[in-house]
């Protein structure tokens, strides 16, 4: 599943879609903390979290993320959303709780 | 002589908005330059642990990277307060960073085993109350 397949799944609202929707999605991952996402998430994978401040992106970036998805309703601010914008990142958001939405793309990957 | 391209960039110190410019800047420049994604994958995380550490412990600090056909080095040189027992600094989990960084999502102990486990080579010089030079390496082509 590419993100931009991921988007037109309609089940997540678009922030912003990035400079690369048309990246295969090879992963999913689910954390909080940035210190462990650094070194764990994996390249290309789908990365679901609660964690929406402006080190989620840069972390998103290095890490080299497919996309991230913002879960339990959290709004990004301005400056996070301008960020997001300026490194092409996909960034989506849902009302549903981080198990519900790594479940659903999961299921979307997997069949 | 060997070819080098060489970067330096000043990190500013509390400033977590800008946290992580420098690495993306080095992940930009050793795209263009053609680096395989794994390496590149591993000279961003392993430069961005230290990135952040130098924004939340050391009062900023400098860091040059250089980069040659053969491999990625990256000097990051601070003068902030230094590690006082570098062991410790190296367990996974062991953090220091106070509370309001662990609000932002970081201080899990996780910055310099990061830094070990993505390089070929990591050394750290350190003095109490002086500062801390970390100097680490990627091989390319291997």
């Amino acid at each position: 599943m590419t993100v931009q397949e991921l988007i037109d799944g309609g089940k997540f609202e678009t922030v912003h879609a990035g400079e690369d929707t048309a990246r295969e999605i090879t992963g999913l991952f689910c954390c909080d903390l940035l210190s462990i996402a650094m070194g764990r998430a994996p390249a290309g994978s789908a990365w679901v979290t609660v964690m929406g401040n402006i080190n989620t992106l840069a972390v998103a970036t290095l890490a080299d993320v497919a996309c991230i998805i913002m879960a339990e309703g959290v709004e990004l601010d301005e400056l996070v959303r301008a960020k997001a914008a300026a490194q092409g990142l996909t960034v989506l958001r849902t009302e549903l709780p981080i198990f519900d939405a790594a479940l659903w793309i999961h299921q979307q990957l997997h069949g | 002589m060997e070819d080098v391209i060489a970067l330096t960039y000043h990190i500013s110190p509390d400033d977590f908005t800008r946290a992580g410019e420098a690495s993306s800047d080095v992940k930009g420049k050793l795209k263009q330059l053609g680096v395989s994604p794994e390496a590149i994958r591993k000279v961003a995380i392993a430069m961005y642990e230290g990135e952040i550490n130098m924004v939340i412990h050391a009062k900023g600090g400098e860091i040059t990277v250089e980069i040659t056909p053969e491999r990625i080095r990256m000097i990051l040189a601070d003068v902030g307060p230094g590690i006082p027992d570098v062991d410790l600094a190296m367990k996974a989990g062991y953090s220091t960073a106070p509370d309001e960084i662990r609000s932002l999502g970081f201080g899990a102990g996780m910055g310099l085993p990061n830094m070990k486990k993505y390089t070929d080579e990591m050394k750290i010089e350190t003095t109490p109350g002086v500062g801390t030079t970390i100097r680490m390496e990627v091989l390319l082509n291997g």
